[in-house]
Order: structure tokens, then sequence, then C-alpha cells
């Protein structure tokens, strides 16, 4: 079956001051259609690098990424944001929530970026809300809910216009241990039940124990992970 | 119209700080709007004076007034319908803070020189009856609840009467429509014999003599023919068009156009940099929700389209609403005293619009194109 994710070759450096730094060095990875995968390693090991370059927020330096079909490592800027509506949802550690907006507006802003109609739109930000068991609180504003329902509704705007692949950055880094738990469950349960593609980079071995596989980066490098357990 | 929601929220993220943007812009734009409004307000009476009749004065100064005599003199000149005049008579009513624009006058050529101020006829028949009578406008009238048959007494600081008296009785026989004409226009009449009479000195001279002349195109000829008769005599005169006097009135003001100019440039001025730095800390407030727009799949144009129609918003409501409160100032006859029938000229809002647009744009665009340029991964990770 042909990868949803496809990494070849992918090389990241960024010129911090006058000094070139390299994150990534030619890694090469696939993620298949409906898989949950669990990017981990310690801190600058490159891991939101290799989201960012997956989730068409950022270019490599060199190699390929193939992502929903689409080579996107040459798209334009522009372009590259029409394919970002279509195909990836964004969970953030920090929710990164419209503070102004309602929980339904929150959910309602990837729509409208689409044709749909204001009854259609309407209709889409319900079930996503109901999705993430938040039908009540369509009305509330951000600083009105807990971290775990900020991060509920984020859940929820990443979902609700079908996203091929969901990526996450550290989903439960910023919650306390039942809140996390929490999210995990509806993170994995999103990706049992509907089906959804899944990659999210954590810290935590116990939010990674919900993936159905784990990957680790060490200084911009995959490791092997029969390596890595033998040692 | 879908990003209505998301403009409108951005916009009063920090209530306070757009409320007080907004006040100011309001402000800003009420001045505007009554300057420049009082501005087009002069011009507009000024070109729509009369073309068909001239002033003749001293020609040293107004107030040293003509001989009397010299009405029948003008009216000879080849090209004159009608020759009336004024004789400053002032005075005030009950207390001297109402005061009245009062003139002596001969009343019947008068109403033929001033062909658009209408008066039915019995009452310049009454005129001519009755010696202490008087012709008042409308407006003044119902200022006072004077109607005709009433005996009223009018005050004055300069024409005691022959007896002593600072306080001359006028019975009201007519009174005419004024509607149209300011409060510096005189819209109370007296008998001139009446005047030159009782006064106890200088009723014998007119402060203006106003000529109506047949065809407009003969304007120059005429003033210079009315200069020339009396050239070289005790009281020479000069004579100018309707507009020409009013615009030599305006001047001894300053020069309103200046004037208005610079101090609406400076606030408008003053108001860019301030729209432009609420602009900027609004926009760089919310680096992090652009971030996540464009992360969503906003692209560079739309957000940039966004920011600019929010300044937009800012500035046009804001101004809007300075243009809405000056027109109804206008609009509220306060006006109506100084200048008579005087409504918020329509080019006014029309350029107040056009400002609060170059406004926007120019205040909002470098915002706009600085959230067009954010990068993603860099303003997300907070650099």
């Amino acid at each position: 079956m042909t990868p949803v994710v496809s990494l070849r070759n992918v090389a990241k450096s960024y010129l911090r001051g006058k000094q070139q730094v390299e994150v990534l060095h030619g890694v090469d990875l696939d993620i298949a259609r409906g898989e949950f995968l669990a990017l981990m390693g310690p801190s600058g090991s490159g891991k939101t690098t290799m989201l960012n370059l997956i989730a068409g927020l950022d270019q490599p330096t060199s190699g390929e990424v193939h992502v929903a079909g689409a080579r996107i490592d040459s798209l334009a800027r522009a372009a590259l944001s029409t394919w970002r509506s279509q195909h990836i949802g964004f969970v953030f550690q920090f929710y990164n929530l419209l503070p102004v907006l309602t929980a339904e507006a929150n959910v309602e802003v990837p729509l409208l970026l689409t044709n749909l109609s204001r009854g259609a739109r309407r209709k889409r930000v319900e079930t996503a809300l109901q999705l993430v068991g938040l039908a009540d609180r369509g009305k509330h504003k951000p600083n009105e809910l807990s971290g775990g329902q900020q991060q509920r509704v984020a859940i929820a705007r990443a979902l609700v216009a079908d996203p091929t692949l969901l990526v996450c950055d550290e989903p439960t880094g910023d919650l306390d241990r039942r809140s996390a738990e929490e999210i995990m469950n509806l993170l994995q349960a999103l990706n049992r039940t509907q089906g959804k593609t899944i990659v999210m980079v954590t810290h935590d071995p116990k939010a990674a124990e919900y993936s159905s596989r784990e990957l680790h980066l060490d200084k911009g490098r995959l490791v092997d992970e029969a390596a890595r357990r033998a040692a | 119209m879908k990003y209505f929601g998301l403009i409108w929220a951005g916009l009063w993220r920090k209530r306070a700080r757009t409320l007080f943007t907004m006040a100011s812009i309001v402000v800003a734009f009420l001045l505007f709007g009554l300057l420049q409004g009082l501005n087009q307000g002069f011009n507009t009476v000024v070109t729509n004076l009369n073309v068909d009749r001239l002033y003749v004065s001293a020609k040293t100064n107004m107030t040293d007034g003509l001989p009397i005599s010299y009405g029948q003199r003008i009216r000879n000149v080849p090209g004159v319908r009608a020759v009336s005049h004024w004789t400053y008579f002032g005075g005030y009513y009950q207390n001297a803070r109402n005061a009245i624009p009062a003139f002596a006058t001969d009343p019947e050529p008068l109403f033929k020189v001033y062909r658009e101020m209408k008066i039915k006829p019995e009452y310049l028949e009454a005129m001519k009856r009755t010696r202490t009578g008087a012709l008042v406008g409308s407006e003044l009238a119902k200022k006072y609840g004077w109607k005709i048959g009433d005996r009223i007494p009018i005050g004055t600081s300069i024409w005691t009467t022959k007896q002593g008296s600072s306080t001359w009785m006028f019975d009201i026989v007519g009174i005419f429509d004024s509607t149209e004409y300011g409060g510096g226009f005189p819209v109370f009449y007296l008998n001139q014999e009446y005047f030159t009479e009782n006064a106890a000195f200088g009723g014998n001279v007119a402060h203006y003599y106003i000529v109506g002349i047949k065809d407009p195109h003969q304007a120059t000829r005429i003033s210079k023919e009315i200069d020339a008769m009396f050239a070289n005599s005790t009281n020479e005169t000069r004579t100018q068009t309707e507009s020409a006097l009013a615009q030599m009135q305006l001047k001894q003001i300053g020069d309103i156009n200046f004037i208005v100019n610079a101090i609406v440039g400076a606030v408008l001025f003053t108001l860019l940099f301030l729209t432009a730095n609420t602009m900027m800390q609004s926009v760089s407030e919310r680096t992090p929700e652009l971030a996540v727009l464009k992360t969503l799949g906003f692209s560079d144009g739309k957000v940039l389209t966004l920011v600019l129609i929010e300044a937009l918003a800012l500035c046009v409501f804001a101004a809007a609403g300075g243009l809405a409160l000056a027109t109804l100032f206008f609009n509220s006859g306060a006006l109506r005293q100084i200048f008579g029938n005087f409504t918020m000229p329509m080019v006014v809002i029309g350029m107040g619009t056009g400002v609060a647009l170059v406004l926007a744009i120019v205040s909002g665009l470098p915002p706009a194109w600085r959230a067009r340029q954010l990068n993603i991964v860099d303003a997300l990770a907070g650099r």
C-alpha cells in the first residue's frame, strides 16, 4: 500500500546567526494510512522540524517529502497554504485557540477556507464538537474552558475539515495527567474508529504508549529500533 | 462576508484601546467635517452670490458713509435697473445681547434690487404709509414672537434721537421670508426718512448703495462709471460685485482655506501615527494567532487582506461617526444664524470618506505587510 507520508533522504539545516545548524541528516521514513506514529527523542533531536516538514510548514534543505500523494517540498508558499488547508489538521502543545472567538467559531476557522455554506459549516462544527465531547461548550470562549477542554476544542478544529493527516506537537505537554489521558484516549479513538492517520511528537513515554508505532530521533537521525532496544 | 466574525473579533481584541482610537478618529473627523464644511460653505456662499448686484461704499471706509443724494445720480448710469441703500442702524431688543441687524433704507427699490426676497405688496404699501414702520424677516420675527401690528422698542448705543432717547419705537407692518439669509444679512428695515429726521446726528448718509444692473456682463463697466462719476469729490466711491465684497469681508478674518487645511492636515497627520501604532500593536500581539491562521491554510495574501480590512473597519466606522456628528451639527440649525439655510455639503462627506480610506490604507499597510511576511515556524516558536 502507498504510504501517506514518505520522506526520502531529507536533510534540514538552519542558519543561526553566522552558524549553519544541521537539524536533520538524510532521513528516510514511510507512514502508512491509518497509522498512529509517536515520534520521540530528546530536545533538539529534530522531532518538531520533522513534523513541520511533514505538515508543509517548512521545506527541507534537500530530499523529497511526499504527503497525501503530493510532493510538497517543491510547492510554492501559496500552493502549500491551500494544500495544508485540505490535508493537514494541527494540534499544538499550547492549544493555540483564538482567544476572542468562541469554541464554535474557533472550530469553524478552517472551514472558512472552503466553499461550504454557513449552514453546512455549522453542522460540521456541531459534529466535530460532539466527537470531542464538548457539544455543550460551543458558546464558551477559551478562557472559560479548562486546559483539557481547550485541547479538545483544538482537536475538533483539527478534525473539522476532515484532513488526511492529523499532526500533533506535544498535545499533552501542557496538561495534567488525567487530562493528558483523556486527550490520548480521544486521539487513539479517532485513529481506531475513524481511521485517522496521526503523527505525534512527544516527550512522554506514557503518551507514546497509545500509538501504534514509536520512532526515535537522535541528533537528526532516526534510531534503528532493534539497536535502540538492545542498547 | 464569512470572515466578518474573524475581523470583528480581531478589531475588539483590546476593547479599551480600540474604543480610545475610535474616539480619536471620531473627534478628528468631526473637526474635519466642521472645518471643511465651513470652508466649503464660505466658498459656496461666495460663488452663489448674485452677479447682477453691485455695492457702492465710501472709498476710504464703509463707515464714513456716502451722501443720500448719490442714489439719484447712480440710478442715471446706463444699465442700472434699480438702486437702494443700507444705512447701518444696528440696535438691540430689550437687552444689548439681543443684537438686531437693523438698517434704514428706501424699502420699495430695495425689494426690486433683491428680487429673490419675497414680500407682499400690501406690506410695502403699509411701510410707505407708516413713518415708524418696520419690515422684519420671518426668522427674526419668529425668534422674538413679533407679529404685524406690534409696537416694539429698539435700543441703540449709536443713534440717539433728537429728543435724547436711545430707544426708538417701531410698528411692525410687514414680515418677509428671510430663511435663505444668515445672521449677518439685514432683516430689519426702517424708513430712511424717519431715521434722517429723528437721528440727533449723521442720519443723512448711506453706508452702502446696492445697485441692481440689467446685464451682469456690464458689471465692470458700470462699476468703473460709478467710481469715475464721484472721483476727485469729497466722497469718492468704491464699487464692487457682491462676491468681491463677500471675499473682501472674509479676507478680514484671514485666509480661511489655509487655516482650515493647516489644522485638518496637522490633525490627520497625528491621527495617522496613532492609528498605525494601534494596528502595529494589535498585529504584534497577535503574531502567534496569525501564525496559527497561516498554519490552518490562510494564504499570505488572505492574512494581509484580513489585517487591512480590520484597519479599514476601524477608520471608516469611526470616520463615519465623526462626519455624522458634523452633519448633525450642520443640520441642527446652529449655523443657520450665521450662514442662513446651510447644510453639510456632500462634497465634504465624499472628501472625508476618501481621507478615511487613505488613512486606513496608509496606517494598515505596514502591519498588514508584516503579517503577510510572517514565517510560521519562527512565529510559532516565539522567535
